[in-house]
């Protein structure tokens, strides 16, 4: 093989890294809902992704979260909690709240209908 | 001022207006807020104003949730109370259109701008194409010959030309591309976004930098790839956000049902108001042909009521005073006054508009395999779309450059994680929106998908199988007595009674268009009969022990009787002025098409069950005459779920049919509960499938809705994954060296865009879904 053979190879096989390394290999900090009364609120910004994608809630006290969606992309017009069995659409510029009460500590992934987007509920 | 008026909205989407019986509750959006400190501000500014019960401001949401009574203070009020503690007050929805006009604005808006992106990048590349293949245009070869100078000076212009394409109709693609980034994560755009900018890069080299390329023929640029692509997937995102609007189009039609005003009594005084501030007790009127805006019970008039939009059934239902009617049907003929039992977000209406659409929200189990390929499939296309890259570059045939480049590029385009992500939701929304428009309430994804699989179905009999309350089904009289007078002297006699074996018999007098004549003494015998004075006449009406208590002869009643015990039957004698006169049947009735539903089930492969808590002899004559075989009778309530339970150790898909209390245990028992709607409210709970029509035709089509989307989902599926799993590899190269086949990026392109609008079509030829278990 010649030198910029080598070269491009390396130079992929760095990316390839770069890939793995930067998609499936992110630390995840979570933000903590907000106690108010007895509720936990978040706000969660909804353009391209989930802002924050991860929030930490406790166990047992209602958790409302509110989601505006901040986008035209139909992508992400609408947003599901498979494992509360509650989902939402999303109109644009909106902000849509939803409400349940996490019973259970574990991780809960929350995502748009066809799982692009995806965000999770951590529960304590 | 309020910046917008406030409006109430459709309250199944964003309650705004709901009222109860402590006031009425409103929604108002606040901008402004800058702080927590914010929330007890104009908590307290709200709480201050008389005629406000309660006030509760949400900081995240900005929205205030206030509840007052309409009597002392108006919106107005409200929002003024905001706006002097310093913070403006908004519509929490925008004002003009309910939530329903505006997702479809949304929509139509979307389409358009994706339209007018299209023929920029569609009308760029017409130019683009022609030049990519001279030899196509006669005379433009020899004009500017390759590797001319005239060639590279019009590949320069076309150059130009596909900036705006780039910047304006592949926008989206790069906004998206690095709003994923920033969260770590790559979707859909991100494949494009890199895919045409590698296109267009190795464009922009080759056009400036012709030297840097081995000859100058070599040195090609691909402005057509960038644009065509662009132009495909676009319309293909386009053509998919359309096809996506017409997949809810049931919960529209639900949505759309929700009549928008009232006309109520207050005060003596007809008045129309808005739906929302209809209060439970107002008395609510109805003229012919209108709405009817809430649930209530009818105390005044009476007519047929059209409620085929919530139960499916087509004829409509006579309506008088003391029954039932359900806000968003429609009346007919007559008019009425009724007394609002449930407004708001409790009617029956809006509580079935929340089911569909947490059900259309929800998952069903086999969308969480592909929720896991689709967290990895992107950046794993990136990753072979590079090392197809370096193969290609390090063992390819020349020009290597070139063909490393095409080869990348097409890699990310051909991919479509879209489809993937499209095919399980889009079909579920529209199965269960079929369920709907056919009085079959699908609770969950989960639901829908077991429902295919059931193998055995276990049928409770009272009010499942049967009517659930008795009819007249016999009237057989001794010699010298007449039938009909028999009944009408019975059926006078039992004008006052509670009981409902009696009043089954009045109905059936009055069936036959018999006219009942005033009873006297009348006397309730507690446990055997009634006995009292009709028409001159001594009437006894019992049970064998009643008679022999009276000294009526019993000649030969009892023979009649045993023969109608064996059917389901309950027999009671009759003697007129002591003297045996003939025997009374009545028997709880099996429903017009049980019979039809239950030969449908098994004609589906599905073996059929009945369990009632009845005695064997009721229960078998009640299976008789449906065709079922499988008995299971004295059943004790609490054991039915552990009926449900042995047929699941034996390794059925058991679904349990019932519409009792008691059938509740045994609903969450089975893989799928199905409840009648007309049932109580524990077993509609209990359920995950409820048929709002009291028919078992509905477990038919319920089951065949299942059945057709998950055929639907499963087509979907296999074609995604498919596409992908043949569509990449070919991208890559990986047939060119075995049979020298190679990708053009443009075909990718078109490949991907339709392979999502594919998947959302095939989706919507669920629409055009038809019971068949009706027509046997």
């Amino acid at each position: 093989m010649t030198a910029d053979q080598w070269l491009v190879t390396a130079a992929g096989l760095l990316i390839v890294v770069f890939i793995i390394w930067f998609f499936w290999f992110r630390t995840v900090e979570g933000t903590a809902a907000v106690i108010a009364g007895d509720r936990q609120e978040a706000l969660i910004v909804v353009k391209g992704g989930y802002t924050p994608d991860t929030i930490v809630v406790e166990h047992g006290r209602p958790v409302r979260l509110s989601f505006r969606r901040e986008e035209t992309a139909s992508c992400s017009e609408m947003v599901m909690f498979p494992d509360f069995n509650k989902s939402a659409k999303l109109p644009t510029g909106e902000t849509v709240e939803i409400e349940f009460l996490p019973e259970k500590a574990g991780e809960y992934e929350f995502a748009c209908q066809m799982g692009m987007l995806r965000g999770k509920l951590i529960v304590t | 001022m309020l910046e917008h008026p406030i409006s109430p909205s459709s309250p199944n989407r964003f309650p705004t207006v709901a009222a109860n019986s402590n006031g009425v509750s409103v929604r108002i959006g606040i901008k402004g807020m800058s702080c927590a400190s914010c929330v007890t501000r104009i908590e307290g500014a709200l709480g201050d104003v008389p005629g406000v019960i309660s006030a509760n401001v949400n900081y995240p949401a900005e929205i205030a949730e206030v509840v007052y009574s309409p009597a002392k203070v108006n919106f107005a009020a409200l929002g003024e109370a905001i706006e002097d503690s310093g913070y403006k007050a908004v519509d929490p929805t925008p004002a003009t259109e309910d939530g329903v006009d505006k997702e479809r604005a949304e929509r139509e808006h979307e389409y358009a701008t994706l339209m007018r992106k299209f023929w920029l990048a569609a009308v760029v590349s017409v130019p683009n194409v022609l030049f990519m293949y001279p030899n196509v245009v006669p005379g433009l070869s020899e004009w500017m010959p390759a590797g001319s100078d005239a060639r590279h000076s019009a590949w320069a212009l076309l150059g130009l030309i596909t900036v705006p394409v780039m910047v304006w109709s592949g926008s989206q693609f790069f906004t998206g591309m690095w709003a994923a980034l920033k969260h770590r994560s790559a979707n859909m755009h991100t494949l494009i976004a890199i895919g045409v900018t590698a296109a267009f890069l190795y464009s922009v080299t080759a056009t400036a930098f012709p030297g840097l390329f081995p000859s100058r023929e070599l040195a090609e640029p691909f402005w057509d790839v960038t644009t065509v692509v662009i132009a495909l997937v676009v319309l293909g995102l386009a053509l998919e956000s359309k096809a996506k609007g017409q997949t809810s189009e049931a919960i529209r039609t639900l949505i759309g049902l929700q009549p928008k005003t009232a006309r109520v009594l207050r005060d003596g005084q007809e008045i129309d108001i808005d739906v929302e501030e209809v209060l439970v007790g107002d008395v609510v009127i109805v003229r012919p042909g209108e709405k009817i805006p809430v649930d209530g019970e009818i105390i005044d008039g009476g007519s047929a009521v059209d409620e085929s939009m919530i139960t499916g059934e087509s004829i409509p239902v006579e309506k008088t005073v003391g029954e039932e009617v359900i806000g968003g049907t429609m009346n007919k003929t007559g008019s009425f006054h009724f007394r609002a039992t449930k407004v708001g977000k409790d009617t029956a209406l809006a509580n079935i508009i929340t089911m569909v659409q947490e059900a259309q929200g929800s998952k069903a189990p086999i969308q969480r395999i592909v929720d896991q390929v689709a967290g990895y499939f992107v950046p794993a296309v990136m990753i072979l779309a590079v090392l197809a890259f370096v193969a290609w570059y390090d063992f390819g045939p020349e020009p290597r450059l070139i063909f490393s480049t095409i080869v990348f590029v097409t890699t990310l385009i051909i991919a479509c994680p879209c489809a993937l992500g499209l095919a399980t939701p889009t079909s579920l929304t529209v199965g269960i929106g079929k369920g709907a428009e056919n009085g079959i309430l699908i609770r969950s994804g989960d639901a829908l998908q077991t429902a295919q699989k059931i193998d055995t179905i276990v049928l409770d009999k009272t009010g499942t199988i049967t009517r659930g309350e008795p009819a007249l089904t016999d009237v057989i009289v001794m010699p010298d007595f007449d039938e009909d007078e028999v009944l009408k002297l019975v059926a006078s006699l039992e004008r006052g009674s509670e009981h409902p074996l009696g009043e089954s018999i009045v109905k059936g007098a009055a069936e036959r268009r018999l006219i009942l004549s005033e009873a006297m003494d009348f006397n309730a015998i507690a446990g055997h009969g009634v006995s009292g004075r009709v028409e001159g006449h001594d009437i006894l009406l019992g049970n064998i022990k009643l008679m022999a208590d009276r000294g009526v002869e019993e000649r030969g009643l009892s023979d009649i009787a045993e023969t109608l015990a064996p059917q389901g039957k309950t027999p009671m004698f009759v003697a007129i002025d002591g003297e045996p006169a003939g025997v009374i049947a009545v028997a709880d009735t099996v429903k017009p098409d049980s019979k039809a539903a239950i030969a449908a089930l098994r004609s589906m492969g599905i073996k059929v069950i009945m369990m009632t808590g009845d005695n064997r002899q009721t229960a078998l004559a009640i299976a008789g005459q449906v065709g079922i075989d499988d008995v299971l009778a004295e059943v004790l309530p609490e054991k039915k779920s552990l009926e449900v339970q042995k047929l699941q150790s034996a390794g059925k898909t058991v679904a349990m049919v019932g519409d009792g209390i008691n059938d509740a245990p045994a609903l969450a028992q089975a893989d799928v509960g199905l409840a009648i709607g007309t049932g109580t409210d524990v077993a509609i709970e209990a359920s995950d499938i409820t048929l709002i029509k009291g028919s078992l035709m509905g477990v038919v089509t319920a089951i065949e809705i299942s059945r057709a989307t998950m055929r639907n989902v499963k087509q979907n599926l296999l074609g995604a994954f498919g596409y992908n799993a043949l569509g990449i590899p070919v991208a890559m190269g990986l047939f060119y060296p075995f049979f020298g086949i190679l990708l053009s990026p443009i075909l990718a392109g078109a490949a991907m865009a339709f392979s999502s609008v594919t998947v959302v079509t095939n989706a919507n030829r669920l629409r055009f879904f038809k019971p068949k278990g009706v027509t046997l």
